[in-house]
């Protein structure tokens, strides 16, 4: 497949669109955790249990249209590849725990992949809702939309105390988790972060990596959520989320300006080296890509940079993991194997930017 | 202060004592006290440090494990009915196994939830449209209710007379419930 096409497939509708402060906030997610009353949780459910829940959706939800995304379709995890998965994991769609130890668990994903709705992961079902930028609340309004339309089929378990009632007590509540993930790059070279993140933690957020719990910050991409989901309406959860949020966003532009006004040289000239490594390297690990790609978005952000659009550190961040090397490739690749793909699908990336360009 | 115990000697031991929400004040002499030693398995036990408290924040085995010893007799008989996963494997796995779990082990979940969800153990978010049923027609009335003080403090009458309707239209649905569920 040729890169160009490749990539137009590899890219959700919602990488490529700027959200409100996109130069920061990547993506805001909401997720809701439900379960079904007539059902054991999948803690200890039996195999029928499991396989009678994923015909319930698959009759009643996939194939059907659902206005605000479209066509729902169903991906069973016992049908598709180990890379086909994985590549589901990079693109956030699906939880590592799903793909790898739920064999029932399914997936319906949105046409447009702005929703996925997990099916058979530690709930009987996960419904997932991501936007560009900062949109916490606007991913909220869909995620409860679509959380009505399958009520509308299907009875939740609900009790008029504890609230939603799921697998593990940390989600019951609302049973929701609301995240985003930002990019904070001068906040991390200023040394700030360390100190900003237990304070974080202290107001009953979590900070972590990329890739969730016990993950590093790769990139300099952190992804701040929720912990409570009890006591404290979903809007109340939303709004506190936000706020943090968008104190850190104005610090990250201080640091920002502080560090233009004091090392504006030195910062170009990193930003400048990290570009000539992205554009001419022949093998790159993903953790100096990610590295070198932070340092290119900061310098789009900073206008150093002028003719690359600012997804492509969105985008990078997905597309050079081993799942999609591996699906752009066509199989399995050795880890040297997959740094010198890496290497040229970076720089077909960026000679894609030169050409819509002009340059 | 004297003893509560005994009624004889000063009260030289002063304890508080919080399961499930409820605080009880204990003032005792200390021969009293150690007689009463199980109700403060906490201080007798060396194993209850800082550390311990923090891993039961993340793991509920090595705290529960003490509580059950004393405060919750045959904890490990008790068991759901739909799943028949027992309180101890749910403290071993951190999971439950169905929801009716919250029913069976509901008195030993406030405590665990508060400290999941710094203090709080009621739900005070969505009602599901359905099966919320009166639920969300009581969560609508206190809204509405609510709305009609503002609207009457603000003098807007007129608005405050339609929300008027709307919360006698809710109260009559409420009540046509109400007769059908008796």
């Amino acid at each position: 497949m040729s890169f160009e096409k490749f990539f137009n497939t590899a890219v959700s509708s919602w990488m490529s669109q700027e959200g409100p402060d996109s130069d920061i906030v990547l993506s805001s997610r909401i997720r809701l955790a439900r379960n079904l009353v007539d059902f054991r949780f999948p803690t200890v459910f039996s195999s029928e249990e499991a396989q009678q829940i994923v015909s319930l959706f698959e009759q009643t939800f996939a194939y059907r249209s659902y206005h605000p995304v479209g066509r729902f379709e169903l991906l069973k995890m016992s049908e598709l590849q180990p890379i086909e998965k994985r590549v589901l994991v990079e693109k956030h769609l699906i939880s590592p725990l799903l793909a790898e130890d739920s064999p029932f668990g399914a997936c319906l994903l949105s046409e447009n992949e702005e929703v996925s709705i997990m099916i058979n992961e530690e709930d009987h079902i996960r419904i997932q809702c991501l936007f560009p930028g900062l949109q916490l609340t606007e991913a909220l309004e869909a995620a409860n939309e679509l959380d009505d339309w399958i009520e509308e089929h299907v009875n939740y378990a609900f009790d008029e105390k504890l609230g939603y009632l799921t697998s593990c007590p940390t989600n019951v509540g609302t049973g929701m988790r609301a995240s985003v993930m930002m990019h904070l790059p001068a906040l991390v070279l200023t040394q700030q972060m360390n100190r900003i993140i237990p304070a974080i933690n202290q107001l009953g957020l979590v900070v972590r990596g990329t890739y969730g719990e016990g993950s590093e910050a790769l990139g300099n991409i952190f992804q701040i959520s929720n912990q409570i989901t009890l006591g404290k309406s979903e809007e109340d959860i939303v709004e506190d989320l936000k706020s943090i949020v968008q104190q850190l966003i104005a610090q990250e532009r201080m640091a920002r300006e502080a560090l233009v006004k004091t090392l504006n040289i030195q910062l170009e000239d990193r930003v400048f080296r990290s570009y000539g490594i992205l554009a001419n390297c022949r093998m790159i690990e993903s953790k100096e890509a990610a590295q070198c790609l932070s340092d290119v978005r900061l310098g789009i952000d900073l206008g150093y940079i002028k003719n690359i659009s600012r997804n492509i550190l969105n985008e990078l961040m997905i597309l050079t993991q081993p799942g999609f090397l591996q699906q752009y490739a066509g199989g399995v690749l050795r880890p040297e194997e997959r740094d010198v793909r890496r290497a040229a699908l970076i720089r077909e990336r960026l000679k894609m930017e030169e050409k819509k360009h002009g340059g | 202060m004297i003893c509560q115990e005994c009624k004889q000697r000063p009260a030289t031991m002063h304890f508080t004592k919080i399961i499930n929400g409820e605080k009880t004040e204990f003032h005792l002499c200390e021969q009293c006290a150690k007689e009463h030693g199980d109700m403060f398995m906490f201080y007798e036990n060396d194993d209850f440090s800082l550390n311990n408290l923090l891993a039961g924040l993340l793991n509920f085995q090595t705290p529960m494990k003490e509580m059950t010893a004393n405060t919750f007799p045959n904890s490990d008989i008790l068991q759901c009915e739909t799943c028949k996963m027992t309180y101890h494997q749910f403290t071993q796995i951190g999971r439950f196994g169905c929801s009716d779990c919250y029913r069976t082990f509901a008195r030993y979940l406030p405590p665990i939830l508060k400290r999941l969800h710094s203090g709080n153990s009621t739900h005070y978010g969505k009602i599901p449209k359905r099966k919320g049923g009166v639920l969300h027609l009581r969560k609508q009335l206190s809204i509405l209710k609510q709305k009609l003080q503002e609207l009457v403090a603000r003098e807007e009458f007129e608005k405050a007379a339609e929300v008027r309707d709307q919360i006698r239209s809710l109260e009559y649905q409420l009540r046509q419930r109400g007769e059908e569920e008796m």
